[in-house]
């Protein structure tokens, strides 16, 4: 038997308490315990950041994070970050720019470019190619990526 | 074979070090580096898995006299933006600033990364040319025992220190650096976002009137631990940093490290490289 502990934590402004195997990451505990599937598992190991999720309001890999290490602290994933003007606007910019192709990267980029634009003040192409280093695109080339952020933050 | 059967999340150091009395615990900070690796099977579980993040007194940056203070809890993002240290130390937050990504600066600790004693680790090669301390702590009869033990001579292996099973790193005391102190830290990888290092290069001093002297180097993944490059240091120790103690130096560091071939660079490449960019560093030191 594997062994299970008690959580409690804020899900994206809601109070949860759930049983977790001990040796579960985060990404687990969302996708397969909550039952919330936009935060994605891409590598499992911290390079391509599908799985990014913000923790008491700094981005991280819920893959390279244990889950009872969510006791206590507030978690946010895509699904929240879209009730949110920000995340609105993420999501308004990335169609507007066809920042999405196969869609796999985008929730992680997303939940990064939330982070980003908390930090930075409108940042320009470099701020932004910096701080979505950490996620992993095949399909578009980052650019439109890129531009879709850079806009999201002049706007703002 | 022992199996994880127990987890605790201590609220304050005493609770912390009594459980590591029996010394069959394993230790989660910011998880960026144990839950790949227990995952993969490469690190098995002890008997309990302890969770040190609700311990207060591992956290914080502070000044302590003549010293700068990291709690082990601190993540590189918070060390890399924290005024003290962008002020006394900038090398140590050039060498944050080329750590993994931000999602993983924003979530690994300077405690594991010196734990993790990775031969490559990114913080470690500043500190050991900074001669920071290992704050330790542990609880041999019913009372707290703290000390510290210098960087130079924490590493044994990879993944290898002389921390004992039952002590906990609490934190890292560095020096606060005295006038024309000078410093660089230099990274070389395939691409400028999460690499392991092929090579690095750390060197601090204090350059008066164009003589160095307290000359430190430190070099990354070129021998099984972090290590502090004597021979090359001797080269440059008193000497005016001119053109042909730069090259002595840059041969000194050439001869005296030992690397390997491995997926990242093969031994010949990385000895080439520790020559070039040494020179190119103490080059660029002289100009400034």
């Amino acid at each position: 038997m594997s062994l299970k502990h008690d959580i409690e934590f804020t899900l994206n402004g809601v109070q949860r308490k759930v049983t977790v195997d001990v040796t579960m990451n985060a990404l687990d505990m969302l996708r397969e315990v909550v039952g919330l599937t936009g935060t994605k598992y891409g590598c499992g190991e911290g390079e391509c950041g599908a799985c990014t999720i913000r923790v008491d309001g700094v981005s991280l890999n819920s893959c390279l994070m244990f889950a009872v290490d969510c006791h206590g602290r507030s978690v946010t994933t895509v699904e929240g970050l879209t009730d949110q003007p920000r995340g609105e606007a993420l999501r308004d910019a990335f169609v507007a720019h066809g920042a999405v192709q196969c869609g796999f990267c985008t929730p992680g980029m997303m939940m990064q470019a939330d982070h980003l634009l908390a930090k930075h003040e409108h940042p320009d192409d470099a701020c932004v190619k910096r701080g979505l280093e950490g996620n992993l695109c095949r399909c578009t080339g980052y650019k439109k990526i890129v531009d879709a952020v850079v806009a999201c933050g002049a706007a703002e | 074979m022992t199996e994880l059967k127990h987890y605790f999340a201590p609220t304050s150091l005493d609770q912390a070090v009594e459980c590591l009395k029996d010394g069959d615990v394993t230790i989660l900070a910011g998880g960026t580096d144990l839950t790949p690796q227990s995952q993969a099977g490469r690190i098995k579980f002890k008997h309990t898995l302890m969770n040190i993040r609700h311990i207060p007194q591992l956290s914080g940056i502070t000044q302590e006299g003549n010293e700068i203070r990291i709690g082990a809890l601190a993540t590189i993002t918070e060390i890399m933006e924290h005024p003290l240290v962008r002020q006394h130390l900038p090398v140590l937050v050039e060498a944050c600033d080329h750590f993994a990504s931000d999602q993983i600066r924003n979530a690994g600790t300077i405690g594991g990364n010196i734990c993790n004693a990775s031969p490559a680790g990114d913080t470690l090669i500043p500190l050991l040319v900074l001669d920071a301390c290992v704050e330790l702590a542990s609880m041999p009869e019913n009372k707290i025992y703290r000390h510290c033990m210098p960087i130079s001579t924490f590493f044994t292996g990879p993944g290898k220190t002389r921390k004992s099973l039952c002590e906990l790193v609490t934190g890292v005391r560095i020096p606060i650096p005295g006038p024309d102190h000078v410093a660089r830290f230099y990274k070389h990888g395939t691409r400028p976002a999460l690499d392991i290092s092929t090579i690095s290069i750390g060197f601090a001093g204090r350059l008066h009137d164009g003589v160095l002297s307290n000359v430190r180097i430190a070099f990354g993944a070129v021998a099984p631990t972090p290590v502090r490059a004597g021979a090359t240091e001797k080269a440059l120790e008193g000497r005016h940093l001119d053109a042909a103690a730069i090259e002595a130096a840059a041969i000194a560091a050439r001869d005296e490290v030992t690397p390997i071939d491995d997926v990242r660079a093969t031994a010949w490449y990385r000895k080439e490289m520790i020559h070039n960019m040494t020179k190119r560093i103490l080059g660029n030191v002289a100009q400034a």
